[in-house]
């Protein structure tokens, strides 16, 4: 039988929703058990809402100052050692998750499974290739512990109201290397709601055409309630800053409503939002390739469409 | 010191790739290959940092067929003194890759090895993170800025901007370490004629696979491919009213 050991991604002693995404994941598994790591300095309150995730055994913490900031060298090391006896480790699909998971599966010596799209099996899962223009069916040697990153956009938050799993700190007997040092982390305040979790997002592309025409995106998706994103041509622009980028090598999102202004649609692009409920396109190039995914395609002038939609939702 | 740059050739991002249709692979007789983007983009910083003096020399590996070379020359042609090409037919995985490079790295003592945060045809993003695990050394993955200060030989540090989910995080790192490099790093240089002409007289060391010792065990197994499912063909609406009508019609809005 299965036992799941899933990293709990965290920021500012609060835990992601990405954490319940990979806990998705693994009960599709149909394990005995999954267990929840919890790395960090303050963990208490992280663990808390970590218990209350349907589905979760138990929430293992691991309360070290040299916790405090998720640098991989540090963490891999003791996730590695918590393994032991797990027939999975599941980590998100996050920037958190890709730098941790695989030095944790080198160290065990296994092979890892990255962006887990559905479970097939206890060793079977499907994942996207070529920007997602093929999806291959893996399945990992059964011998060993299966290491894998769950793609967050292929699954839903676990709901967290009925569960309270216990909590047990542990004492893991390993050295930590200090060659890794944390600096900074400069963030882009926003009150928008959160990319990766938005139930609506507004894209913004090339075509918004300068840092300050921008403000006509954000104007609008705070109107419906959205978060704001970007393609990769307005953040290399410098509309935006980077952690809006939207796409292959960014962020991969499934909002239920994608409106997609000015963006003309590259295949790097599309891979970032293909499982998106409803997507809309607005653009003034009705041969853009983003009308071949959109569910709504709208032919003009975004800086007269806009407002004229704005006004109109009032 | 010495700079190592995984190098990676994989079909062109400009390839809408066909998964044939009995499931076995996806269609890659006859289609354009091409440098991973991001290996260009670990080759371009190897080179800058050398231009710099922080780095004497810049060496591009490879692992593939014998007609890796005429890759491996555009490394070369892009300014790289010289590569290794570990020759191998058979597909490679990250993990092996990464051994790979670790036998490597033990026989050159390089500084740094910088490569791609993923390579855009298995889309992984491991083979970095992993070979720094093997190696025991700092990572720095999806760099957007990299500064290099040497102390002598190999002993220095690197402060590397991580372009992460929350923003931008800055990290130190004693040398030697691993980098992966992200998109916003640099913006590759264009390769001249009359260095496609001087790469041809540089080096490159071949080296069986087998000679090296790696376990090739490869630990994941592709049963099936499929094409993604495509989305049903969508309307085109006249003007906002009517968007908006449509969004509101299916609860949206």
């Amino acid at each position: 039988m299965s036992k799941i050991l899933v990293i709990a991604e965290h920021l500012d002693g609060k835990l992601n929703l990405s954490t319940a995404r990979a806990v998705s994941a693994a009960v599709a598994v149909k394990p005995e058990a999954i267990d929840v790591l919890v790395l960090g300095d303050n963990v208490d309150a992280i663990a808390t809402d970590a218990a209350k995730i349907e589905g979760v055994s138990r929430v293992l913490t691991v309360a070290r100052a040299e916790n405090a900031h998720p640098l991989a060298a540090v963490l891999a090391p003791q996730i590695a050692k918590a393994a032991d006896g797990y027939s999975h480790v599941f980590a998100p699909s996050t920037t958190f998750g890709k730098d941790v998971a695989p030095r944790v599966a080198a160290l065990l010596g296994v092979a890892q499974v990255s962006d887990v799209m559905s479970v097939e099996s206890s060793h079977s899962f499907k994942r996207p290739i070529y920007a997602g223009n093929a999806i291959i069916t893996v399945e990992a040697n059964a011998d060993h512990a299966v290491v894998a990153t769950i793609r967050t956009a292929s699954w839903p938050a676990a709901s967290s109201s009925s569960n309270s799993a216990p909590i047990e700190a542990m004492t893991l007997d390993v050295t930590l290397p200090t060659h890794t040092r944390f600096v900074e982390l400069k963030q882009g305040s926003s009150d928008r709601p959160d990319l990766q979790s938005a139930g609506k997002v507004v894209s913004g592309g090339r075509g918004v055409g300068s840092k300050e025409n921008f403000e006509i995106i954000y104007k609008f998706a705070d109107k419906i309630g959205a978060a704001v994103g970007a393609s990769r041509a307005a953040v290399d622009a410098g509309y935006v800053p980077n952690e809006m980028q939207v796409g292959q090598t960014g962020k991969i999102i499934a909002p239920e409503l994608y409106i997609a202004i000015g963006i003309s649609g590259a295949i790097q692009h599309l891979t970032g939002i293909k499982d998106a409920g409803t997507i809309v396109a607005i653009n003034k190039d009705g041969e853009a390739p983003i009308f071949e995914i959109a569910d709504l395609g709208l032919v003009g002038d975004l800086f007269k469409l806009i407002p004229e939609l704005e006004q109109i939702v009032n | 010191m010495k700079i190592l740059v995984g190098y990676k050739r994989v079909v062109d991002y400009n390839v809408r790739i066909q998964v044939k249709s009995d499931g076995s692979g996806v269609v890659t007789d006859g289609v354009k290959l091409s440098a991973n983007p991001f290996d260009d983009i670990a080759l371009e910083e190897a080179l800058r940092l050398r231009e710099k003096g922080v780095a004497e020399e810049v060496i591009v590996v490879g692992i593939g067929p014998a007609d890796l070379t005429a890759h491996l020359r555009n490394g070369l042609a892009m300014g790289a003194n010289r590569a290794i090409h570990v020759v191998t037919t058979d597909a490679v995985q990250p993990l092996t890759a990464a051994r790979v490079f670790l036998k490597l790295i033990e026989k050159e003592q390089p500084g740094l090895f910088i490569v791609g945060k993923q390579a855009i045809d298995d889309d992984a993003n491991q083979t970095g993170q992993m070979l720094a695990a093997l190696w025991d050394r700092p990572q720095a993955t999806f760099a957007g800025k990299i500064d290099v200060s040497i102390e002598s030989g190999t002993t220095g540090k690197v402060t590397v901007t991580r372009e992460v989910d929350a923003g931008l995080e800055v990290i130190e790192a004693e040398l030697p370490a691993v980098i992966t490099t992200d998109l916003r790093l640099n913006e590759p240089r264009f390769i001249k004629l009359p260095d496609i002409m001087k790469a041809k007289s540089k080096p490159i060391d071949s080296i069986e696979f087998a000679s090296l010792g790696v376990e090739a065990h490869d630990h994941l197994k592709t049963t099936h491919y499929a094409a993604p499912a495509k989305r049903s063909k969508g309307v085109m609406v006249k003007d906002a009213a009517e968007l908006v009508a449509a969004l509101k019609q299916k609860g949206l809005l």
